[in-house]
């Protein structure tokens, strides 16, 4: 396919906004100002955190070494912990969420602006942008009672029946578990990726449809050109969401099961890093428990920036190999 | 560079410091409303918070908050100073009150219960259980409904055959702390291998969060078992099993059999208060029964602060308890009430005792 079309869109511009400054230094001198401590705002409440869990954490930290990370057991009466099925379990339910969230967003978002009609596309874009707004405690109280029962009694049956001689679909399915769990991330960071990739595809200028349509296109490969040329943006909506079900803890933590195992089967309880620190955070007493507690604080930001900038590569990747084809 | 942008920005914190009006801690005129702060026990927080507004309106000018941070942030909070006084539906350690800057004293102010509900279809009176079989349920040893000993403890109901599915807490409760207490005075192999604790690492089961976490998933999974709090399953009309105590009855938990469970341990209960009363000894005694606690300095270092806690208290164990049945806890026996107003009676500012005149 031809990519010539793509530098059409954009307008010439000369008068960038450094050549228009002014002589008002001292209100400029001001609003740099500003905007440089809203910037630096950000850097500083960072370093706090990070500075704040280290130190929280030290505890922990010089009583297990590594072996916090390898650890499988959790047991705070007995005073040994371990991250290893905490870790295993953010990651997974996590990375389910993404995978059926991706497409099914990028579905809806490309609807939106290639094919729906206005009338049509408005009061959909509203819905996407309010499912956004729904509180997690919603969304898990949704699950306990409507999700579960209808994955166990409609979905995992048949599921089990037909694909049950795989490991991720043995046992006993109560409906609380690992799957469901990455279901309802799934479903609550839909919205957010919908929202993004939507208001990006609409960022790419109209010329370029035209130019494919013009040149014999049929819509289908019009989108695939759109969405070539959208992909780092549509990458970043997507990272955006897998952050998010990275960090999402109430509607997880009331319907994964809260079971610290690794457990092939999607049917078994799970727990996440940010359940474990929710649920026992307020009862923990004694200061290695605590310790302990902080420190998966601190393996949360490390696993999230590890599976953000692991993301971002794998798209950056896929999105160049796409545009190259295209 | 430090420059003039930075003093800029310190000196704009120090006026956005200066204009909260919270930042001034001005002292007490008379007339004036007293505060009073307190934090803990999530399991005691709807009787407190009725407590705090019914004394609101027998006298104005106390001005009590109770926050339900539960009975771990309750103890740390009392021990750091930060609140007047704390709840716990467990007794403080030993090594605990140690560490405290001062002398805490346990007064308890209501009964509560933890009982086991389950989610079974066909089966329409209640479900008995033994200690045993409890326990080796919740090993996971016990792994299907029809299995033969329960079916022993249950002889003419039909179980089904089905696997059991066990629903604990998930969070940090003092509802996990009274019934694997129960557990580890019952089941030797309980205590060995799991312990007690707010935090329990459960051999099997789902982990909900909350009591009504626990309430949600076994309503809403069939052959399920769990604990939550007896409020809980009453309120969302679950069934509750009766459970074999130590004289061999099987009891029903409710109000008349948690308070004699209080009862029938009140000559062994020490003199500083701080005892389970889960596996009691008596006829009609509901085996996993706790007191509820308000910690409190016996030394209080604000005269009219202590004297309003003394009042409250002495009010709370009294008048208060009435207030306890429609909310689902079980009032303090008589005899307690008279060895909780004694401890209160122990408060002081100054040397002088706070008493309730």
């Amino acid at each position: 396919m031809d990519n010539t079309g793509r530098q059409d869109g954009q307008p010439l511009e000369d008068a960038s906004p450094r050549n228009s400054r002014r002589r008002f230094s001292s209100s400029d001198k001001i609003y740099r100002f500003l905007l440089t401590a809203c910037a630096a705002l950000i850097i500083v409440v960072v370093l706090a955190m990070i500075a704040v869990i280290g130190q929280g954490s030290w505890l922990s930290i010089k009583e297990f070494g590594f072996g916090f990370l390898f650890g499988q057991t959790w047991d705070p009466i007995k005073g040994e912990f371990g991250a290893l099925p905490f870790i295993y379990g953010t990651v997974v339910s996590s990375v389910i969420a993404v995978v059926i969230a991706a497409p099914l967003s990028i579905g809806v978002a490309v609807f939106l602006v290639e094919q729906a009609p206005r009338s049509l596309a408005r009061p959909i874009a509203f819905l996407v942008e309010m499912l956004a707004a729904i509180p997690s405690v919603v969304y898990g109280l949704w699950a306990i009672f409507v999700l579960a029962p209808f994955l166990r009694q409609v979905v995992f049956p048949p599921l089990q029946a037909s694909l049950g001689w795989l490991p991720f679909f043995k046992g006993t399915p109560t409906g609380i578990g690992m799957f469901t769990g990455g279901l309802i991330l799934a479903i609550m960071i839909t919205p957010i990726i919908t929202a993004v990739v939507r208001d990006i595809l609409e960022a790419v200028p109209v010329t370029q449809r035209e130019a494919a349509l013009a040149l014999g296109a049929t819509k289908w490969e019009t989108s695939r050109i759109v969405l070539a040329n959208a992909a780092s943006g549509i990458a970043g909506a997507v990272i955006l969401g897998l952050g998010r079900a990275i960090g999402e803890t109430m509607a997880v933590t009331m319907i994964i099961g809260n079971r610290p195992q690794i457990s092939a089967s999607l049917f078994d309880p799970a727990y996440t890093i940010a359940s474990v620190i929710a649920n026992e955070f307020t009862e923990a007493t004694g200061d290695l428990y605590l310790s302990a507690l902080v420190e998966m604080g601190l393996i949360l930001f490390v696993v999230t920036f590890i599976v953000t900038a692991l993301a971002k590569l794998l798209i950056l990747s896929v999105g160049r190999k796409t545009q190259h084809t295209a | 560079m430090l420059s003039g942008r930075t003093k800029f920005a310190l000196s704009f914190l120090c006026l956005v410091l200066l204009i909260n009006p919270s930042c001034f801690s001005g002292r007490r005129g008379k007339g004036d409303a007293i505060k009073i702060q307190g934090a803990g026990s999530t399991f005691i927080n709807p009787l407190m918070q009725k407590w705090v507004s019914e004394y609101g309106n027998l006298y104005s000018n106390v001005r009590i908050d109770y926050q339900s941070i539960g009975s771990g942030g309750g103890i740390k909070q009392i021990k750091e100073r930060t609140i007047q006084f704390g709840a716990s539906d467990a007794p403080m350690s030993d090594a605990d009150l140690k560490s405290a800057p001062g002398e805490i004293i346990h007064i308890p102010v209501i009964l509560g219960a933890v009982v086991l509900t389950y989610n079974l279809e066909g089966v329409d009176r209640p479900l008995r259980f033994s200690p045993d079989t409890i326990a080796d349920i919740f090993l996971g040893k016990i792994t299907r409904w029809d299995d033969e000993r329960l079916l022993a403890d249950n002889p003419g109901t039909s179980l089904p055959s089905e696997p059991l599915t066990v629903v604990h807490r998930s969070d940090g409760s003092g509802t996990s702390a009274i019934f694997t207490n129960y557990l580890s005075k019952t089941s030797p192999e309980w205590k060995e291998k799991v312990g007690e604790g707010t935090s329990p690492s459960f051999p099997v089961g789902l982990g909900g969060k909350g009591n009504e976490g626990v309430t949600g998933q076994v309503k809403q999974t069939p052959n399920t078992i769990g604990y939550v709090e007896l409020a809980y399953a009453l309120k969302n009309k679950m069934p509750v099993a009766e459970i074999k105590n130590r004289s061999g009855n099987y009891i029903v938990p409710g109000f008349a059999t948690v308070t004699n469970a209080a009862a029938e341990t009140i000559n062994e209960t020490p003199e500083h208060l701080r005892v389970s009363i889960t596996d009691a000894a008596g006829e009609n005694a509901y085996p996993i029964s706790s007191y509820v606690y308000v910690l409190i300095y016996k030394d209080q270092p604000d005269e009219v602060v202590g004297q309003t806690l003394v009042d409250f208290l002495t009010w709370g164990i009294n008048d208060g308890q009435r207030f306890g049945e429609s909310l689902y806890y079980s009032p303090l026996p008589q005899e307690m009430v008279k060895r909780a107003s004694a401890k209160i009676a122990l408060i002081s500012h100054d040397g002088r005792s706070l008493r309730t005149q």
